[in-house]
């Protein structure tokens, strides 16, 4: 032991004295003194300007989509999508409430994960992001012109959709997965006979040109965990590609029976095969019920319609279309390549990085070269399809993008870390630290032919001390990096909302210039609108009452109204008038057992009020408006439910 | 004597880190480590500072006075914060007993700079990314389960007349931690191959 322990002291200390030798080797690549204002330059946009990039970041747990400036990190929106968003009445008021509904009923929150951005030849083009929702599978399409969510289509069938809304290069079709394989169709059966008997259905969505949504297919797989997805993109534009756990079919204790099996699968898909069998007639319709609800930007309301049944496909009966290839240890990540030639799969417990050729899977494909089956779906060799593997990079691989400069940047959650490597040699360029435990990365555009490789943000699960201490609970943290040269700088940290699972960026002019300022009064097609205060009018049907009452600076109209009673059902139905840019207008009544409602200039918006006291009662403009904001408000007068009160309604006694 | 050489040991390696630690006033944030370990940056969370709570699996380590060596190879290898890692993780900790098991030549060769990431790798094949409690490690051994730990490796588990060995190493006791189980074993678990 004292030798040994000697040895251990020499050595410690040597390793230590080499690692403040290289500290001082470094110091001619630091970023200390001046070099350091200069992160404070390159992230600082001055007041009034702009950012150079639009960040999307999913809101997890919160259900919507949040949008930040990069550099700056300064996040500009959220944007209600799953869930009810009380701060503008979306799922609040009678006109966004059906975006909201399900085949199991109105649910008023979920759990979004992956936006992406609509693309055409492999570029993103900036007409709709897209976000999935985990917990009750659905789509979501959101207007990169309002930034307002404008459809969300459910998934039948699935569950977990995890593998999602991964949009192909022409935005043909989004991807939905299922990451926790169930019966299909669902029917009452003991847990423990999984094995064999659940289904992993991945479905195809596609975008029309208006960009209405449509489930087109799904493919019946057998039942692992589809995790993750990326479409193919160039040269392997056409095929699908999903990373799956869970080969071993456990149904418990999935932290240790998910990972007895040395590999898992990739599943690669050719859709435009799929697409063909179907087209002719292929696949059978199979029940399966779910919402599409689809928001109407002309009479500012959604309506939701209940679909009945959908094309089922047998992946074994479309020949050449499905094929599992071997991946170690419980991938998550699957990401593919702007050139489309390599896909990257995470194996998560895995310490190598497992990069598959295109080419070479293609090759085996042709020569039949399979190893195995897996319920029929042949299963390639992972020796003849590997690319390359990029060793001991470090611990837990996670995610990967691009900076279409030949580089890669996979995220490694253990080690908490973004280790850049280069595609095609393999090595490892440059490693920096984040803070702390990061899940994904973003470059903006980096899932596309065309990365735009000047930034990276790491968007992290841990914040500890980042931050100020704000108790218990922390918002998760992200760091923006410059990866313009050959090491990523670390330029910024910045606080996310809810949890980021992973973002999408675009170069802000590409969006910007055809952002809406307001919606045109004129093209108001909504049936209670009231384009004008002498429209404005209070109408009686039995214990309903309807009122189109209008807003401008600095007054309802009308703002006084009487003849309502206790039991009846009021509907407010209130019309911005403005035709300005950001003067939206807020409504709340005093009772109102819902939240209030912010009405952008020219469109209509609704609440339902159920008086339950009699009484004079307040109503007032949540949103300061203008220098009279105060003075904008209202009384309404409730009488006994079975008072003669006469229905009246006034703007300054008129 | 024993104490000497540990007190020693430590004064030593404090030094170093202050000496690290002036220099990095200077340097700041520099990382040039290209090489196929885990960062050997002295930031992340293992240098948070973080009073109160259970103790993590690094803090446990730290804090005991058998396992000095284990903490020093840990810091040599700069793996530190593979163990503060939300996790779970599952560590088997060599005792300083263990370590002192090893041969010398083999210990001497681990133990040179360029064979840090050698180190790295014989550490982290006593870490597993996985929650395993002692009744876990027993069903494991009876279902006949094998752990997948960091290095990429498995080890095999088996109970006999009641202890669990995992390679054949035995564990002689286990604290449960903030982020996971720390097994203590009596030998370090040198990788098969």
């Amino acid at each position: 032991m004292n030798t040994i322990g000697k040895y251990l002291l020499g050595i410690t200390a040597l390793i230590f004295m080499t690692n403040c030798g290289n500290n001082n080797n470094n110091n001619n690549n630091s970023n200390s003194g001046a070099m350091s204002s200069s992160k404070a330059e390159k992230v600082y946009v001055a007041p009034g300007e702009h950012d150079e990039y639009y960040a999307f970041m999913s809101g997890g747990y919160s259900g919507n989509l949040t949008v930040y400036g990069l550099p700056s990190g300064r996040m500009l929106k959220e944007i209600p999508v799953f869930s009810q968003f009380p701060t503008s009445g979306y799922g609040y008021s009678e006109e966004t409430k059906p975006m909201l509904n399900t085949s199991f009923g109105f649910v008023p929150w979920g759990d979004s994960h992956h936006p992406d951005i609509s693309q055409t030849k492999g570029e993103l083009d900036g007409r709709w992001i897209f976000i999935n929702e985990n917990n009750t599978p659905r789509i979501a399409r959101i207007s990169l012109e309002t930034f307002e969510t404008e459809e969300i289509i459910e998934i039948p069938n699935s569950a977990g959709n995890h593998a999602s809304s991964f949009v192909t290069e022409n935005t043909e079709y989004i991807v939905a997965g299922t990451r926790f394989a169930v019966p299909n169709p669902q029917r009452d059966m003991p847990i423990s006979e999984m094995k064999g008997q659940f289904k992993g259905p991945l479905s195809f969505v596609s975008i029309a040109d208006n960009g209405r949504l449509n489930l087109e297919f799904q493919l019946n797989m057998p039942g692992f965990n589809y995790d993750l997805s990326h479409p193919g993109r160039n040269k392997s534009h056409g095929w699908f590609f999903f990373t799956s756990y869970n080969t071993e079919e456990a149904n418990t204790l999935m932290e240790v029976n998910a990972s007895q099996n040395d590999k898992d699968y990739i599943a690669a898909v050719n859709w435009k095969k799929v697409e063909e069998y179907v087209k002719n007639g292929g696949g059978e319709k199979v029940a399966g019920t779910y919402a599409h609800n689809v928001y109407d930007e002309k009479t500012h309301t959604a309506t939701s319609t209940m679909k009945e049944g959908v094309i089922s496909v047998d992946p074994r009966k479309v020949e050449g279309a499905v094929f599992y290839i071997p991946i170690p240890k419980s991938p998550h990540g699957c990401d593919v390549d702007p050139s489309g030639e390599y896909i990257i799969g995470s194996g998560k417990l895995s310490t190598d990085l497992s990069v598959y050729s295109f080419e070479k899977m293609l090759t085996a494909i042709e020569n039949k070269d399979f190893v195995d089956d897996a319920y029929g779906i042949p299963v390639l060799s992972y020796e003849n399809t590997i690319a390359g593997v990029v060793t001991q990079p470090g611990l837990g691989p996670l995610h990967t993008e691009f900076d279409g400069q030949g580089n890669a940047y996979t995220t490694f959650f253990i080690s908490s870390e973004v280790v850049k490597w280069k595609l095609g040699t393999w090595e490892i360029l440059d490693r920096q630290p984040t803070f702390y435990s990061v899940g994904h990365l973003m470059i903006p555009g980096g899932n596309s032919r065309k990365p735009f490789g000047k930034y990276m943000v790491a968007m992290n699960k841990i914040t500890k001390d980042r931050y100020l201490p704000t108790g218990p609970e922390l918002e998760h943290s992200a760091q923006l990096y410059d990866i313009s040269g050959d090491k990523m700088e670390l330029l910024l940290d910045f606080p996310t909302h809810g949890e980021p699972h992973y973002a999408a960026g675009i170069r802000a002019d590409i969006i910007k210039e055809k952002s809406k300022k307001y919606y045109e009064l004129s093209e108001n097609e909504h049936p209670y609108v009231a384009k004008s205060e002498s429209e404005a009018t209070v109408t009686r049907n039995g214990k309903e009452v309807h009122i189109s009452m209008t807003m401008i600076r600095s007054h309802f109209s009308p703002d006084n109204i009487e003849g309502v009673k206790v039991g009846d059902k009021v509907y407010l139905h209130m019309t911005n008038l403005e035709q300005d840019f950001d003067v939206p207008h807020g409504f709340s009544i005093i009772g109102a057992n819902t939240s209030e409602i912010l009405v952008m200039p020219g469109q209509t918006k609704t609440i339902i009020w159920e008086p339950k006291r009699e009484g004079v009662w307040p109503f007032y403009c949540t949103d300061f408006c203008s220098a009279l904001h105060q003075e904008m408000q209202g009384y309404i007068r409730v009488s006994a439910a079975n008072s003669n009160t006469p229905l009246k309604f006034t703007l300054d006694d008129e | 004597m024993k104490t000497l050489i540990k007190s020693l040991f430590l004064i030593v390696l404090s030094v170093c880190f202050i000496a690290c630690n002036s220099n990095t006033k200077t340097t700041e944030n520099t990382n040039d480590t290209t090489s196929n370990e885990v960062s050997n940056e002295k930031t992340g969370q293992a240098f948070i500072k973080d009073e109160g709570g259970t103790p993590n699996a690094l803090q446990l380590a730290i804090g005991s006075d058998d396992h000095s060596t284990l903490v020093a190879a840990v810091q040599a290898a700069g793996v530190e914060n593979a163990l503060v890692n939300v996790g779970p993780l599952t560590v088997f900790a060599p005792n300083n007993a263990g370590f002192a098991k090893i041969d010398e030549a083999t210990l001497n060769d681990l133990l040179k700079p360029e064979n840090k990431s050698k180190l790295a790798f014989i550490l982290t094949h006593h870490v597993a990314p996985a929650n395993y409690p002692v009744e876990t490690l027993k069903k494991n051994a009876l279902k006949n389960r094998k752990l997948y730990m960091a290095s990429g490796k498995y080890l095999e588990v088996t109970e006999k007349d009641g202890d669990i060995y995992v390679d054949g190493v035995k564990i002689i006791a286990t604290v449960n931690v903030s982020n996971g189980w720390v097994h203590v074993t009596e030998d370090v678990i040198l990788p098969r191959d």
